[in-house]
């Protein structure tokens, strides 16, 4: 933690220039700087700039990698606007994502509260509660869920205990959706790590003067808690959906690889990897990376635009 | 303490205790919910293909070893070592490559000041941002054109060239953040921009370097998606991929196998979090607390 106190941000470029830094030395600078960050400006201008670049000009074409691509204007996006895959895949990918980003940012706020409390083996807990979300990527976690929501397995025997016989959710349309999203929402330790940070930093002051003027601990979260870590929710809230716009890798191998039953949790890029590396529809594919980026964006500027409402940024702090 | 305590104090003393019970049953019941899978493959991996799934005991009644000797054959003529080796090396190749040009480029932005240095820094932040699947067809036709497919080359790549924003942006915080007297007091001692970073800067950062290193290693074992469309190759898959194979080949007849190998799968992993939590967690915490 001495990381986060240690290093404030510095806004760049506004320090006084050291007294030696003729034009010669400022030449010399430049010229250090981009020899230093030269790699990044290669993988940046071939890895980032350029494909961007190619993959706009795709999305325009039709293209199956053995035949140069061919121009088609604007055909792309309108088979894909009428494609009811396509539209299937967007409607999974929205409920995935409005289902599981707040459930999973409650449970990790939830818990960051109760790991806040100063206690014996909080970091115990702290580095368990961490661990998923480092090998809930992986390809053996995915087969532990499916084993683990499959028929007659754990989840489904608990749940006709309680009367509701469903089958297993890996095998049935209607469930194995929210199969991934248990996947996703058993991850909640990397933003609990966040608001961890985030609730460490907020002054102990203020809550002994608000307990002095009387205020419950339902009013000191909600008037102090919750305004103090919005900028640490911002970010939370920011990166956890722009992840589960790209969910890929548990829809592929928890569900089957083909992103089933009956499409049930056909994510967006599953959909895109399908069209794009099994049809070998790089062009369609193209229209679709483009689509999602223009839906991110377009998130990420609603999310920008709202914090105004509700971050809260503290002006004196240093 | 023996002595005279007054019934306040006591009091308040068995409501801190009453306090600490239930704190500790709360985190007691998430921990449960939480490490039950991880403790569930364990449990699975000794017990036979038949009660994997159909059995609710969470730990075998006779463990057995078969699902582990099982691995021994291989999947269609290759051997596990195979799978695993190859995602070693480019977990390695790409811990190198990420330590290497990051650090670089982090200098250049928290050190050096260079024309240009801001309009570059934003760039290199939004492309944190940016949907990865927008560059993966265009990538793959340039590596396709260029004949590397079902290499390694276009897995680290990207590595090699500081294009995980993440931890360019992580150095680079760090770096601001170390005093700038050392590097001033070794410019007035004449040492260049490459003396400083290697003996100066480079070392102070260790938390940081450690911290992307340890990510990266991580991030590239359960690497799927790069692995799935780059290799073709069953000799060069990696451990994601041979999984997969697993499952395709054996299917439900030899779950036990599977289970065991997913549970080999991740004991780096879970070694390497062991070892280093700490920095992988502090290391987290910041970069949410700079966002």
């Amino acid at each position: 933690m001495t990381l986060v106190k240690e290093a404030p941000v510095r806004p760049a470029g506004k320090r006084s220039a050291p007294p030696a830094a003729g034009r010669r030395g400022r030449r010399r600078e430049n010229l250090a700087g981009y020899l230093f960050m030269s790699p990044w400006l290669a993988g940046f201008l071939l890895l980032t700039a350029g494909p961007m670049i190619a993959s706009l000009y795709y999305a325009f074409t039709s293209y199956n990698l053995f035949t140069p691509p061919k121009w088609v204007g604007l055909d792309n996006f309108t088979t894909m606007f009428q494609d009811p895959r396509w539209q299937k895949s967007v409607e999974v990918t929205l409920k995935y994502v409005v289902v599981a980003t707040p459930l999973k940012l409650l449970l990790a706020l939830g818990v960051a509260l109760l790991l806040a409390q100063k206690r014996r083996g909080q970091g115990l807990y702290r580095a368990a509660f961490y661990m998923p979300s480092l090998i809930g990527a992986s390809v053996s976690v995915g087969f532990v869920w499916r084993a683990l929501f499959s028929d007659d397995a754990i989840v489904d025997r608990t749940q006709k205990v309680f009367g509701l016989d469903v089958g297993g959710w890996i095998g049935n349309p209607d469930y194995v959706l929210y199969a991934l999203v248990a996947l996703s929402i058993w991850q909640f330790g990397a933003p609990m790590v966040i608001f961890l940070a985030g609730l460490k930093q907020v002054p102990q002051e203020l809550y002994e003067a608000a307990e002095v003027d009387g205020a419950g601990p339902l009013r000191r979260f909600w008037n102090i808690t919750l305004p103090m870590i919005s900028p640490v929710l911002f970010f939370n809230v920011l990166l956890e959906s722009i992840h589960a716009f790209q969910v890929f890798g548990s829809a592929y191998v928890v569900s089957d690889t083909r992103c089933g039953p009956a499409d049930a949790t056909l994510v967006y890029t599953c959909y895109l990897y399908q069209k794009g590396f099994k049809e070998a529809q790089m062009g369609f594919a193209s229209a679709m990376a483009w689509t999602l980026v223009i839906a991110v964006a377009l998130v990420t500027a609603v999310l920008f635009w709202s914090q105004k409402k509700w971050v809260h940024y503290e002006e004196a702090a240093k | 303490m023996t002595t005279a305590t007054t019934p306040v104090v006591r009091a308040e003393g068995e409501r801190r205790r009453a306090g600490s019970i239930a704190w500790h049953a709360g985190a007691l019941l998430v921990l449960a919910v939480v490490l039950y899978p991880v403790i569930w493959v364990v449990g699975a991996s000794f017990k036979p293909s038949k009660d994997i799934i159909a059995s609710l005991d969470l730990l075998p009644t006779e463990p057995v070893w078969a699902n582990f000797s099982g691995l021994a054959d291989g999947i269609s003529g290759i051997s596990i070592g195979s799978f695993f080796w190859n995602s070693l090396v480019y977990a390695v190749l790409a811990v190198i490559g990420v330590v290497l040009s990051s650090s670089l480029t982090a200098y250049a932005f928290a050190k050096i000041r260079f024309a240009g240095r801001n309009l570059l820094f934003t760039l290199m932040i939004g492309t944190l941002l940016l949907p990865y699947h927008v560059l993966l067809i265009p990538q793959y036709v340039l590596f396709r054109n260029l004949e590397l497919t079902d290499t390694l080359v276009p897995l680290v790549a990207g590595k090699f060239l500081a294009t995980e924003a993440f931890f360019v942006f992580l150095m680079v915080q760090f770096m601001r953040g170390l005093p700038r007297e050392l590097d001033e007091a070794a410019k007035l001692d004449g040492c260049g921009h490459l003396r400083t970073y290697w003996s100066i800067v480079l070392p102070l950062s260790r938390p940081a370097i450690i911290t992307s290193a340890i990510f990266t290693f991580i991030n590239a074992w359960n690497d799927f998606m790069g692995p799935l469309i780059y290799l073709n190759t069953p000799e060069k898959y990696t451990v994601s991929l041979g999984l997969m194979m697993f499952r395709d080949q054996e299917g439900i007849s030899n779950y036990g196998s599977m289970i065991a190998m997913s549970l080999v799968a991740l004991v780096p992993v879970i070694a390497f979090f062991m070892a280093f939590q700490r920095y992988l967690i502090d290391g987290m915490a910041t970069s949410g607390l700079k966002g």
